[in-house]
């Protein structure tokens, strides 16, 4: 197909085909200062809301061999603030409240009655590194159904000694790899890793799995999310 | 797919000169927003490496690079996740719309590299960077450059792939294990980033050489000029 112009009307049609490229000038939105904190706010929960479609009850997360495991001494010990929070043992309970049949508080035996699952599992921080850890402790299914959690809750939250605080959706919380974790690596917690009582969730990133669980609430509503997720990370972030 | 061509008129002078219709309007543009995107993943994606520049263990760590904060987005890890997971859409969304009209349009039979194409890359390398004779070329795209377009949206595929297994290690633990797990994951999406950056690097002095007509063709579809 060979057709003629000439100079005046091709300078028009040019034009017209750069100014189909406008679409692309929207995406300057990101560099206003006043869109980009809702436009990047927008994409966060656009990604957590695909993370929670994403997530399926049935599938577990993969488990690994006893070699696979990071040694002890190198798996790292995170905290936002101190390491030990000084936690009384002998005074510790773990208080539940919120949209259960039984709240009140429970002590480290009254947990441990519970059956108990050991499992070699993956924890992924948010920062990039990666280890295999060995995690011991009851489901979190278990002892919800324990204290008659109800069924159509949407929340799980937890409150930590070190002033940490915390939450999860309940299609996680229910996942029959969610523990609340008093054991690692056959032994019971160190203070470090968040003795007496974490969650450990291999289907979540690192930051949701918060150490020295005080308080436990089963709620319909949030009332705050998390430490790390206020300051602006991922609310869901499921792996 | 016929190329259009055009033969233009100069209005004062009279001297025709020709046009060639080379890249339609949903390449034009995927190929901008695109281009936009992959600046906000590299360098947002350079500040979440700043968090944990290495791919070995976390105890003892041992940083494979000090990348300077300058040349990265979102001035701390949170701040640069939220632009990586806001444009992971915009540059998975871009590479469905352009892979789709590509194969819809059929205009995929310009630039998908092919067996035939084989044989015409070594004289195309000898003439890029031995100084060797241009070989003829009849399509709108020679063999190395076909060969450059094919590998850039395969490494984007991959980018997005690798990304996945990284964000979901669980949900798609089969994709992370096709890579050897979450840890070398992140290897390949790292690795996969600096292959992509040196089809850009390519590319823009390509650019340069080629001229100003030729870049003008990427704005308004059309090239002027022999």
């Amino acid at each position: 197909m060979n057709s003629r112009t000439d100079s005046r009307k091709f300078k028009t049609m040019n034009r017209r085909e750069l100014l189909k490229l406008t679409p692309v000038v929207a995406l300057g939105a990101f560099a206003i200062p006043q869109l980009q904190k809702p436009l990047l706010k927008g994409g966060l929960s656009f990604s957590d809301w695909t993370s929670a479609r994403l997530f399926r009850s049935g599938h577990l997360a993969p488990t690994f061999a006893d070699s696979d495991l990071t040694p002890f001494e190198k798996f790292p010990i995170n905290g936002y603030d101190v390491d030990d929070p000084e936690v009384d043992f002998d005074k510790w309970t773990l208080t539940v409240s919120g949209s259960v049949q039984k709240p009140g508080d429970y002590t480290l035996a009254q947990i441990q009655a519970l059956p108990k699952v050991t499992q070699n599992t993956r924890h992924v921080c948010v920062e990039g590194w990666d280890v295999i850890g060995r995690f011991g402790g009851m489901r979190l299914s278990d002892f919800l159904k324990s204290i008659g959690a109800d069924p159509t809750a949407r929340f799980v939250s937890v409150e930590c000694a070190d002033d940490y605080y915390e939450s999860i959706d309940i299609a996680t919380a229910m996942h029959p790899q969610s523990l609340l974790c008093y054991e690692m690596y056959g032994q019971p917690l160190t203070r470090e890793h968040g003795a007496p009582l974490r969650l450990s969730i291999p289907t979540k990133i690192g930051y949701k799995q918060a150490k020295y669980l005080t308080d436990l609430k089963v709620s319909h509503v949030l009332e705050k999310v998390g430490y790390w997720e206020d300051q602006g990370y991922s609310e869901f972030y499921g792996l | 797919m016929a190329t259009r061509a055009m033969a233009i008129e100069d209005v004062k002078t009279g001297e025709v000169t020709q046009a060639v219709y080379e890249h339609p309007f949903v390449v034009r543009l995927c190929h901008w927003v695109n281009a936009v995107s992959l600046f906000v993943m590299v360098g947002s994606g350079f500040q979440i490496f700043r968090a944990f520049p290495s791919f070995g263990a976390k105890i003892p760590q041992k940083d494979l690079l000090d990348w300077p904060k300058a040349l990265a987005l979102g001035g701390w890890l949170g701040g640069a996740l939220q632009w990586h997971l806001t444009f992971m859409w915009i540059y998975i969304a871009t590479g469905l719309v352009y892979i789709g009209y590509q194969i819809f349009s059929g205009n995929y039979k310009q630039v998908l590299f092919v067996r035939h194409d084989l044989p015409g890359v070594l004289p195309m390398v000898r003439h890029y960077f031995f100084f060797g004779p241009k070989p003829l070329t009849k399509e709108a795209y020679n063999p190395l450059q076909k060969h450059a377009y094919t590998s850039a949206i395969g490494l984007g595929v991959l980018s997005v792939l690798t990304g996945l297994a990284i964000w979901k290690p669980v949900q798609f633990s089969w994709l992370a294990w096709m890579m050897g797990g979450f840890h070398l994951a992140r290897l390949w999406h790292f690795l996969i980033m600096w292959a992509m950056l040196a089809f850009v690097f390519g590319h823009l002095v390509m650019v340069v050489l080629h001229g100003w007509n030729n870049f003008v063709s990427m704005l308004t579809g059309w090239k002027k000029g022999p």
